[in-house]
């Protein structure tokens, strides 16, 4: 069979129209970007500015020197202007771009950029138009982009979905759907949605891999992306998309599974850390005093460990026997439980009822749920009876999921307690405690719901940090099986052979930025959206 | 401000003694002991020989006790063992000297030996700080400049495009970790699959020599990381300044844009921007780390990844110490910085 090329045998109609369009987008944003540093962009209040021709001269100079790399680069269309003799190529190109500014200068700015957003958009649908074809012809015809856009169609489906009823409906979602009126907003959402559909529908539910992540296939290691399936039967996937890693995996479904793990580890661990600071951070910074001290002390303890010295130090195998993990999954763990009880007595003490028949049933659960998360037969932490535990978390995971959880615990204690010193002093708080309310009532139901929006952004920039923090210990091959396929793993098991096979490493490196990057993104939308009201 | 020193030098102090009792008890918890019993005497040794060997060399008296003797508070052992020997923790844990003094912990100035690097743990320091230390400038030279340069821009018209597009790359900038853009470099800059091999993959040679070709990677990666935190820092700095009064006034009196920005804003914005750099360092720490193992550079990084994995422990006490001193100094110099900085702070 046939090698599978990247775009296949569309791709050479498609390429250099493609190609043509980044490069009239690449070119026109750094003509606009160029004029931006013009002064002219600052509006009419400026008395002496400085004189157009230095931005105009700045502008071409750029245009020029971007044509210049990109031709050298081997840019289909831009390969005449390499003329075989670099200099040469340098003079024409810089000519090209003193016309080319100053063609961009003769229109208005706005008029630029029209045109960069043009250009950007025909960029798009035409890769857009890769995927789309990709959904409909064999992976022969669309080639291996277009197989991979195939193999994603349950993600796409569910993004299609979400994005068309949030847009519907946006009016009526709350900040969610303001997410919907920016931009940046909605590209880190989609990069997230991504992400989380692909884990739910490729490690939850299998349709997305094609391919068992651990199964080592003979004659297909360090293969090159699109290289066919040696010995397949009918029902094989013909292809290892994006090619083989060292042990003869296929590299494309160990990132897809890769995706459940961090999917499930990053959010869960910052979710555990933001209960543990809540609970603690909200006194410290209501009652302050002798409290606040030695919780701050305790905080700045573990902020002050270089990160990667504490993984080390807690994820070693040694300590990992002495139990030391299990310990501290105790005392974390037990956060959560006290959060939601406290919350729930504190609110709904005085009702009939509540106090013999709901909170015991809601502290039976909740301790229930503990002890099973907590307890594992044969392990140091051994409470529960075999058939009263509910599940058992693989000890592997549970040791990440630890160290996450302690390592992002003090930053989002102080990120609260921060937030309750500045609100605690707000008359709404007078007014409850004139109400005579207790001070549970007030930290956890009415500082709390009002410094939720900085919580959210915080929340979303931490499961970025956490999920960088997982790669961290994956890529020093800390707690998870090294055959794990989760992305830090895989990284560091395929640097060792970067120079020659680039897709190992790169696929997962490229995904958890992609999702870091979404994270990112989203955070700053919802912050720009928030503060807009 | 002297009493403010003083407290934080305090709260500092009682801060690296916890943190070095934690990773003092994390490293000789008892499996840690064992191994390291068997990594010095030999691998077949039975439970019972291992708990002789630790007991003759003190490992056994209790945990506050060993702290003390490291710390240099409380005389070092000398322990006559069931072999008969005599054994001395002033005279390297081997038979008693006569001449051995009787305190020999940190504050004397014993470090201790290095069971992976087979020499004095100060020696293994200073050697590879220096190196840490070489790649730690060239890093702030390319990041802070950049980063400064990137948030001023952005930040003196907030919402332009250029604001817009300088802030979204920082954004994917601290959305890139070190160990992705290292990789990402590795590959378009070294391997033989792109085939440019502008730069090479491993800096071990940096270590005595450093050119662009060897050290530029390393130092970009790092860079990378931090400069888009200290980026968006310095911006938001920027357009809290440049929307104050004193500013509009400028610009009402007729001064150039250029000189508003250059001669007005930048030198109250720099403030907030120099805290950051300052409280950003102790992070570098983390990509060193990682870039130091992703390209072979053997420093500082390095040997923390090293005595991590052989559970080396006067060795990684040292560099838990060092590691501790690193943030809180910089914390302080921060505070302190921010003091005399600001002259708002100053006067109230």
């Amino acid at each position: 069979m046939q090698h599978l090329s990247w775009t296949g045998t569309l791709g050479a109609y498609l390429n250099p129209l493609f190609l043509t369009a980044l490069v009239c987008f690449l070119a026109l944003a750094v003509a606009a970007i160029a004029r931006g540093f013009s002064p002219h962009a600052d509006g009419p209040h400026l008395i002496n500015p400085t004189p157009p021709s230095v931005s105009l001269m700045g502008s071409s100079l750029v245009i020029g020197l971007a044509l210049w790399l990109l031709s050298l680069s081997g840019v289909i269309l831009l390969a005449p202007l390499a003329l075989g003799n670099i200099w040469l190529s340098l003079i024409l190109c810089l000519i090209l771009g003193a016309a080319a500014g100053f063609a961009l200068f003769q229109i208005s700015e706005e008029m630029i950029f029209k045109l960069v957003w043009l250009a950007f958009y025909v960029t798009l649908l035409l890769f857009g138009l890769y995927l789309v074809i990709g959904l409909f012809v064999k992976p022969e015809t669309m080639g291996i982009v277009g197989a991979i856009s195939q193999r994603l169609i349950p993600t796409w489906i569910a993004l299609a979905v979400t994005f068309a009823l949030s847009i519907l409906f946006k009016r009526k979602l709350g900040l969610y759907g303001k997410l919907f009126d920016s931009p940046i907003g909605m590209i880190g959402l989609g990069l997230v949605l991504f992400w989380i559909f692909t884990a739910i529908f490729g490690a939850g539910f299998d349709w997305i891999a094609t391919h068992d992540p651990l199964a080592q296939v003979s004659g297909m290691k360090n293969k090159h992306p699109g290289i066919p399936l040696r010995g397949a039967t009918e029902a094989d996937y013909p292809y290892y998309l994006l090619g083989g890693d060292t042990l003869a995996r296929d590299v494309f479904s160990r990132a897809i599974f890769g995706s459940g793990i961090v999917i499930v580890i990053a959010p869960a661990a910052t979710i555990f850390a933001f209960m543990v600071g809540i609970t603690l951070g909200l006194p410290a910074g209501y009652f302050g005093g002798r409290l606040d001290t030695v919780l701050s002390f305790l905080s700045n303890l573990v902020l002050a460990f270089p990160v990667i010295l504490l993984f080390f130090l807690l994820v070693t195998p040694e300590i990992v026997q002495t139990g030391l993990p299990n310990y501290l999954a105790v005392i974390l763990f037990v956060f959560p439980v006290v959060f939601i009880a406290v919350a729930q007595y504190s609110k709904n003490r005085l009702k009939p009822g509540f106090l013999t028949l709901q909170f015991p049933i809601l502290l039976i659960i909740g301790i229930w749920l503990y002890l099973s998360l907590v307890s594992e037969t044969g392990k140091p932490v051994d409470v529960l009876p075999p058939m009263l535990d509910l599940f058992d978390v693989p000890a592997e995971i549970l040791l990440v999921f630890v160290s996450v959880v302690f390592v992002n615990s003090p930053t989002a204690f102080r990120i609260v307690r921060g937030l309750t010193l500045d609100v605690k002093t707000r008359d709404y708080v007078a007014a409850a405690q004139t109400r005579g309310e207790g001070p549970w009532y007030i930290m956890l139901w009415e500082i709390l719901p009002n410094v939720r929006g900085p919580l959210i952004v915080d929340f979303c920039l931490r499961i970025g940090y956490a999920t960088i923090l997982l790669g961290t210990l994956g890529f020093f091959g800390l707690g998870l099986e090294s055959e794990s396929p989760d992305w830090g793993t895989t990284i560091n098991a395929g640097r060792k052979l970067l120079s020659v096979y680039l897709a190992p490493p790169l696929v997962p490196a490229f995904s958890l930025m992609s999702l870091v990057l979404g994270l990112n993104l989203l955070a700053d939308g919802l912050r720009e959206e928030s503060l807009r009201d | 401000m002297g009493m403010f020193i003083l407290r934080r030098t305090g709260v500092m102090l009682l801060t690296a003694l916890c943190l070095t009792f934690i990773v003092f008890i994390l490293t000789t918890l008892y499996p840690n002991l064992e191994k390291l019993a068997k990594n010095q005497g030999n691998f077949r040794m039975s439970d019972a020989e291992v708990a002789s060997y630790l007991g003759n060399r003190g490992y056994t008296q209790g945990k506050l006790q060993n702290y003390g003797e490291w710390l240099g508070i409380l005389p070092g052992y000398v322990i006559e063992g069931v072999d008969g020997k005599t054994r001395g923790r002033c005279s390297n844990h081997g038979e008693v000297e006569p001449d051995a003094p009787k305190f020999c912990g940190v504050l004397q100035g014993n470090w201790g030996f290095s069971s992976v690097f087979k020499e004095p743990v100060s020696d293994v320091v200073k050697t590879r700080l220096t190196l840490t230390g070489k790649l730690m400038f060239w890093v702030m030279i390319v990041m802070i400049p950049g980063a400064l340069i990137i948030g001023v821009f952005a930040g003196m018209r907030e919402g332009s495009r250029l604001d817009r597009s300088l802030s979204t790359g920082a954004i994917v900038t601290t959305a890139t970790p070190e160990y992705v853009s290292g990789v990402i470099f590795i590959a378009i800059f070294t391997s033989s699959a792109v085939g440019l091999k502008w730069f090479k993959g491993s800096a071990t040679s940096a270590m005595d020599n450093a050119t662009l070709e060897n050290f530029l990677l390393p130092v970009l990666t790092i860079a990378l990381y931090g400069m888009g935190y200290i980026a968006r820092m310095t911006r938001a700095s920027m357009t809290e300044v440049m929307t104050a009064q004193y500013i509009r006034t400028a610009r009402l009196k007729g001064v150039s844009f250029a000189n508003i920005v250059l001669k007005h804003a930048l030198r109250n914005a720099l403030i907030a921007p120099f805290t950051v750099i300052m409280l950003q360092i102790p992070w570098l720490l983390n990509g060193v780390v990682i870039v130091e193992t992703l390209f072979n550079f053997k420093g500082f990084g390095w040997v923390l990844v090293q005595a991590a994995s052989n559970n080396d422990i006067d060795l990684l006490l040292a560099v838990a110490v060092v590691g501790v001193i690193v943030v809180l100094l910089t914390q302080l110099i921060s505070d302190i910085g921010y003091v005399f900085l600001n002259p708002r702070i100053r006067i109230s």
